[in-house]
């Protein structure tokens, strides 16, 4: 009998990535815009080829994340057991200080207003948050977005050091792409195996990867053991904090605030049903070109009636069901197969996947005067330009050019096809043939991956009703809990006493009902707005600051 | 024996451990969220490297010792025919070695807090306050043990320091045999006493969770979103149906 789960998941298409981060901005706003975790991205959007964010993360020699075989052949955390962490427990070696991230600031906006006249207009200098003496900005979350600096920061890229040096030399020309990343809501998460307190867990209903802020105590080791560097460290809380996957609004059935709020629609989520007890055994493959194929095995097929049985038998609510067969990701992953896990090779059986990008091949072809959306042409490209598929096979296939050439000449085929369709051609069938699908399917991935409609990019079952009144966070706090009342933060100054609620918005409209002299505007928003309960459509009240009223 | 033998060493005795036991029930019962290392890795690491290693190692060794010397009689180590000699010269020697590491430790530590600068300015005037009474507390034991064994003749604490200790877990405190203890080791032991009644308020709540089960827990956690066992229960009134 299988042990089955579901798991809510991700795939992005990164050819529509145009870098504009809008999901990381929007994500900080929502979730951390506090005090301790400036420097904190959940989500993050990096240019690549590039050092990443925090710099150079994906170099394991270095800072040891993730799982390794060891010599029995069974999986061990690769930097080091559970004796060896708690020897080291008192000072982490392997933990990435502040400036592997970016120191954060703020600027002296006073300044402007405050200065005394003179001849000389006065300039707001940046002041750095963590001591708050004047700084020099030095680095930042996407200091090299768009390549910006790339001759001297892109050789640290340790995916582009793995690639030959032929390749190196000739990447600046040909190849720039976009990678946004959040947690990577791991099958096998290191970073929970890392935890000595056992604060991180993993959600048995829908996978999700959460910290228990109230048993986390601090000792740092989850930072070290993701390998993606997604579990953060809040400096002022002293406890680690990571991406949610916005299960706020994942419970009530609407998409992450990073995936809502993307505005070339590239993000997909829903659910996966995968065996749980396959998944150590599956993260164990010897060869880690295997590790796709292995993943891929551990993920059931929703339609399979004895899949269906087991899942039933687990508990899975038939609704839950009805979304896995429905999953935009299940379809992209198996029926297209054009989706990718980012770095098998860690063996955390990662559950955000990628759709890799066409477009570096595509602008090659028309740069050098070719037909870009030819068949023949691109899937020349594909093989000729062996600089994007081998710098994407070190990211999402653990080096093997296979399953990325199979992806990108599937994108070619749908281009190929899509087009003669759109000039009034007759359909070729034999694209399609020529990548071992059929044109109805390519089309049912066209519509997927370029109309992209909201119900079918994002199919997100609701948690259960019956569990409904824990989803909610009702005015049931102390009615003194408004800031500077005397009901805010614990007996021991800011890190104590109880957590923020998760609804943000409670805690202001709380504050504004509380503190407003106004009865008549007393439930009023004026300028606060939480998108985390926004599903997108109009302008909820407080989204744009009120009018004020003529007299 | 007068009062101020009694007050010193039967009042404040059981002042502190209760405090101490039910301010730490009282902090985990409210508190959880402020319970953390806070650890300030993240700004500084070299300086970290060498001193809290030295630091926590030295410490745990100290109370290693410190058990050994208080809670283990006398009578016991002779009976498995360890001679007095031998247990002050093994006590001594690893005493003074672990002594000296935690001091060297809490120094760079200490000096690390107040010259790098996000560290300080991360520090709170509670961190400072348990500080000064750690720092005091690890300085007079010291002081105590080279005064009487290096600069003095010996002295055997387990023939009055310990009896008093263990009498006051057996409901049976014997004021008299502290009173007369060598000055520094009553200072040492009231400084404690007051380092321990402060304990559960300050940051030092970390050692009591240290995460020993790590060693024997599945890698995994798996978690149900239903199972609040262990996150904050419900509040007073809120309890969810079906739980009675």
């Amino acid at each position: 009998m299988t042990r089955v789960m579901a798991q809510l998941a991700m795939v992005m298409n990164l050819d529509k990535c145009i870098g504009c981060h809008t999901c990381s901005v929007t994500c900080k706003q929502a979730w951390t815009n506090r005090a301790g975790t400036e420097y904190v991205w959940f989500n993050n959007v990096e240019t690549r080829p590039g050092q990443g964010y925090p710099r150079t993360y994906q170099d394991q020699e270095k800072w040891k994340g993730g799982w390794e075989l060891g010599k029995n052949g069974r999986l061990r955390l690769k930097a080091g057991g559970r004796l060896r962490k708690l020897l080291t427990i008192f000072a982490n070696p392997l933990m990435p200080s502040i400036n592997d991230y970016y120191e954060p600031w703020t600027y002296d906006y006073d300044r402007l207003f405050s200065a005394p006249v003179s001849e000389d207009t006065p300039v707001a200098r940046p002041r750095s948050l963590i001591t708050g003496e004047p700084t020099k900005i030095r680095w930042s979350a996407n200091w090299d977005d768009n390549l910006a600096g790339a001759p001297e920061l892109a050789p640290a890229d340790p995916v582009l050091r793995k690639v030959s040096d032929e390749v190196k030399l000739e990447f600046e020309r040909a190849f720039m792409f976009y990678l946004p990343r959040i947690c990577e809501h791991c099958l096998n998460p290191s970073c929970v195996a890392s935890c000595p307190s056992g604060a991180m867990y993993k959600r048995s209903e829908d996978g999700i990867v959460l910290v228990d802020q109230d048993r986390c105590r601090g000792w740092r080791m989850c930072v070290t053991g993701c390998p993606y560097k997604k579990v953060y460290f809040n400096h002022r809380t002293g406890k680690a904090e990571k991406c949610t996957f916005c299960y706020p609004r994942v419970e009530v059935g609407i998409p992450t605030v990073c995936a809502e709020t993307c505005v070339g629609r590239l993000r997909y989520i829903g659910l996966i049903l995968y065996d749980a007890d396959r998944v150590a055994e599956a993260a164990s493959v010897k060869d880690e070109k295997a590790l796709l194929e292995a993943q891929k095995s551990v993920m059931l097929d929703p339609h399979d009636p004895e899949v269906i049985a087991a899942a039933r038998e687990s508990g899975i609510p038939e609704d839950w069901l009805e979304a896995a067969r429905r999953s935009p990701i299940h379809k992209l992953i198996f029926e297209y197969g054009v989706a990718l896990p980012l770095h098998p090779e860690y063996r955390t059986m990662p559950m955000v996947w990628y759709v890799p990008p066409l477009s570096p091949v595509v602008d090659v072809l028309t740069n050098t005067g070719h037909d870009g959306e030819k068949a023949g042409n691109l899937f020349g490209a594909i093989d000729a330009l062996r600089i994007p598929i081998g710098y994407l096979a070190e990211i999402f296939s653990a080096g093997d050019p296979e399953p990325v050439r199979a992806v990108l000449r599937r994108l070619a085929a749908m281009r190929a096809y899509m087009r003669d369709i759109n000039l009034g051609r007759e359909r070729d069938e034999s694209i399609a043939a020529e990548v071992g699908m059929t044109g109805a399917t390519i089309e049912e991935m066209y519509r997927l991956l370029a109309i992209a409609a909201y119900d079918e990019r994002y199919v997100i079952p609701k948690a259960h009703a019956e569990q409904g009144a824990k989803l909610e966070e009702l005015a049931t706090g102390c009615s003194l809990d408004y800031e500077g009342g005397p009901g805010m933060g614990g007996p021991f100054g800011e890190a104590s006493g109880g957590p923020a609620p998760v609804a943000v918005e409670n805690f202001h409209a709380l504050k504004e009902r509380q503190a407003t002299d106004d009865l008549g505007r007393a439930d009023e928003l004026r300028g606060r707005v939480n998108l985390l309960n926004w599903d997108g459509k109009g302008t909820p009240d407080g989204l744009f600051p009120k009018r004020k009223e003529k007299p | 024996m007068n009062a101020l033998d009694v007050t010193l060493w039967v009042v404040a005795p059981y002042v502190s451990l209760t405090v101490f036991v039910l301010g730490h029930v009282w902090r985990y019962r409210y508190d959880k969220f402020g319970w953390t290392t806070r650890s300030s890795q993240m700004y500084e690491s070299r300086l970290l490297r060498i001193g809290s290693p030295l630091f926590h190692f030295g410490i745990l060794v100290v109370l290693l010792g410190h058990i050994g010397g208080l809670v283990i009689p006398k009578s016991w180590t002779e009976a498995v025919g360890v001679s007095e000699e031998a247990y002050h010269i093994v006590a001594v020697v690893l005493g003074t070695i672990a002594g000296v590491c935690t001091v060297a430790g809490m120094v760079i530590l200490i000096y690390r807090r107040r010259t790098v600068g996000p560290v300080f300015t991360a520090t709170t005037r509670n961190d400072k306050l348990m500080y000064a009474l750690l720092a005091l507390t690890i300085l007079l034991g010291l002081a105590a043990t080279v005064m009487a064994n290096i600069v003095g003749g010996g002295y055997d604490y387990r023939t009055t320091i310990s009896p008093w200790f263990r009498s006051v877990f057996y409901l049976q405190p014997e004021a008299s045999l502290m009173a007369g203890a060598p000055l520094l080791f009553k200072l040492h032991a009231l400084s404690a006493l007051v380092l321990f009644a402060a304990w559960p308020f300050t940051r030092l709540v970390h050692m009591l969770t240290a995460p020993v089960g790590y060693l024997t827990r599945p890698y995994i956690v798996y978690r149900s979103r239903e199972d609040v066992a262990g996150s904050r229960p419900p509040r007073r009134g809120w309890e969810p149906i079906g739980r009675p």
